[in-house]
């Protein structure tokens, strides 16, 4: 459990944040220039903040009130930066062994089993200066861990690289929250990756915590969905695969019933969790025939949000899980929605892309 | 070969040889740390030691040769301090030779290293941090090796101004030969009689020798070190 609270002023902008993190990963959310990276430096010990506590699994890592700052190097804090920071003049073994070198002494990750499971092997030798992005950003990963922190701090590790460089690393940042038990504080400004990824998520906006919870409940609360921005907002469906079929779907099992969805890897039984957009979820109040959507899905309206615009959002119970679709206003009135209302979500299977899936 | 020089000429190549190296090698820890607190550190009084250390670079090296004579000289504050207690004395000795060789190169030393430090970006020197370096860990593990290329430029070019230099030497220590006299001021001694020409311009060729074999010697180690700390 990470508990922070710090005040901070820059010129123009003041930070006044307090939240806490427990086990997992927490996704600090919010657009650029809203303090997360702030956030993050006072955590590491890279800045001093105006006044502030941090606490980390009951060790004070910072206490301007009682006079307490510990030295980023005392704190066991694994960093990884957007830009990776390798030191150039070591190979990729002494850059993941560097931070072992100065770690206490104990049981801690294993350099064998970190380089087997970013995949990292064939690198050992070479030089930062001959990695590609992707290759850089797992590196820095291990380095990280295996310095033997106490928790992790990712800032946007994924923001600089191409799409095809995040799908490569998004399975092993689930890996890493899965399988070490450290709590994580990851910045990102993308939806995306806080869909896939985060087990909490804390919104900052203007240098203020705008709300915090649980990823599902975030991100199924259609007062947030602005944040997130329309087009990007999304809730959260766990699902466990049942078959895989003949003509490349997946068969999978939610609350709320089956789902085929182009061919999602794993054996039946692996758990997934699966970002469903909200503008791309139909509502229909009697079961629809003759359509080309494979997947309908009996939910019970929870809420309807409309807004300025001519939008509205609304909140579907899902069997377990609570899931958004973005409609007009106009539609919610014809069909007369009301809260409580069972009715039919229609997803297009080929909706939900490969990157939106991930381990559950 | 040994007939080439004369007794006296071969001991001022060697005496401005050994002159050089310890010169070099003594200011090579100061001129890290100066380059260091210039680079990286805001301080009051930061200005005035930059101003202080490139003194000897604009000032008539005459005067800098009277200033060291007046501290380090057997009256001088430094001086006589340092014979009482350590019974070192510096002036007209070799010693003071380097002495005064070492702070005319000093502001070229300080001004390779510290561009070199300029260019290491201190978000690496944080990276170290997190990951458990402490400052002093940090500086031979990130930044030092990183800076190598930088001061070994800065030694070998401080080596090839100690080689020459020759205004504040002669001032400060004078020219006898075999103790003080360099090959700077062995040149100037030929220059003094009628006829000395020939023999200093052999002096010249070998003064040329030794400058040029220290500008190659610099740019290929530097080049070896930049390939094995930077390349991929």
């Amino acid at each position: 459990m990470l508990e922070i609270a710090l005040r901070h002023r820059f010129a123009g902008f003041d930070l006044d944040v307090a939240f806490r993190a427990p086990p997992g990963l927490t996704a600090l959310f919010g657009r650029s220039g809203s303090g997360k990276t702030t956030i993050v430096n006072a955590v590491a010990g890279l800045l001093r903040p105006d006044q502030g506590r941090i606490l980390a699994d009951g060790a004070v890592l910072l206490d301007t009130g009682a006079g307490v700052c510990v030295p980023p190097h005392r704190r066991r804090v694994g960093y990884v930066f957007q830009d990776a920071r390798l030191f150039p003049h070591l190979t990729v073994r002494q850059n993941l062994m560097y931070g072992r070198w100065f770690a206490p002494r104990g049981p801690g990750a294993d350099l064998g089993q970190i380089v087997e499971m970013l995949g990292i092997g064939p690198l050992l030798g070479r030089r930062p200066g001959a990695l590609s992005g992707g290759e850089r950003q797992r590196v820095a990963l291990g380095r990280a861990i295996l310095s033997n922190p106490r928790l992790l701090l990712m800032d946007e590790p994924l923001a600089a690289l191409d799409e095809a460089r995040k799908a490569e690393i998004l399975p092993y940042l689930e890996r890493l929250r899965d399988e070490l038990r450290l709590p994580i504080l990851y910045v990102s400004h993308s939806a995306a990756e806080v869909a896939r990824l985060a087990t909490t998520v804390v919104l900052i906006g203007a240098g203020r915590v705008q709300a915090s919870g649980p990823a599902g409940a975030i991100l199924s609360d259609p007062a947030m969905a602005p944040a997130f921005g329309l087009r990007e907002a999304g809730a959260i469906l766990t699902a466990r695969i049942a078959a895989q079929e003949d003509d490349g779907l997946s068969r999978l099992d939610t609350g709320a019933g089956p789902l085929w969805l182009p061919r999602v890897a794993g054996g039946p039984g692996t758990l997934v969790r699966l970002r469903i957009l909200a503008q791309d979820v139909l509502l229909a109040t009697v079961r629809p025939e003759g359509i080309s959507a494979l997947n309908i899905l009996p939910v019970t309206v929870r809420e309807i949000r409309t807004g300025e615009g001519p939008g509205a959002l609304v909140a579907l119970v899902a069997g377990d899980d609570v899931i958004l679709a973005r409609i007009t206003r106009r539609s919610a009135e014809r069909l007369q929605l009301t809260q409580g209302q069972s009715i039919h979500a229609v997803l297009k299977a080929v909706a939900v892309a490969p990157a939106d899936v991930g381990r559950g | 070969m040994s007939d080439w020089l004369s007794p006296d000429e071969w001991r001022a190549l060697a005496l401005s040889l050994r002159v050089s190296f310890w010169a070099m090698l003594v200011s090579l820890p100061f001129g890290i740390l100066v380059a260091y607190a210039l680079a990286r550190w805001r301080f009051p009084g930061r200005q005035l030691l930059n101003g202080l250390v490139h003194l000897p670079l604009i000032l008539p090296p005459v005067v800098t040769g009277y200033l060291l004579l007046i501290t380090f000289g057997r009256r001088g504050l430094v001086g006589q301090w340092l014979d009482d207690w350590f019974g070192i004395v510096l002036a007209f000795r070799w010693t003071g030779a380097a002495l005064a060789a070492g702070i005319m190169a000093f502001p070229l030393m300080v001004r390779a290293i510290r561009l070199a430090i300029e260019a290491v970006d201190p978000r690496l020197e944080q990276a170290a941090a997190t990951l458990g370096a402490s400052r002093p860990w940090v500086f031979l593990t990130v930044t030092l090796p990183m800076i190598l290329p930088g001061v070994v430029a800065g030694a070998i070019l401080a080596f090839a101004k100690a080689m020459g230099e020759f205004g504040a030497t002669i001032t400060f220590v004078s020219n006898i030969p075999g103790q003080t006299q360099t090959l700077p001021s062995a040149i100037y001694s030929y220059l003094q009689v009628p006829g000395g020409e020939a023999n200093a311009a052999r002096l010249v060729w070998v003064a040329i020798a030794v400058a040029m074999a220290a500008l190659l010697l610099s740019e290929w180690v530097g080049r070896a070190v930049a390939r094995r700390i930077g390349g991929g």
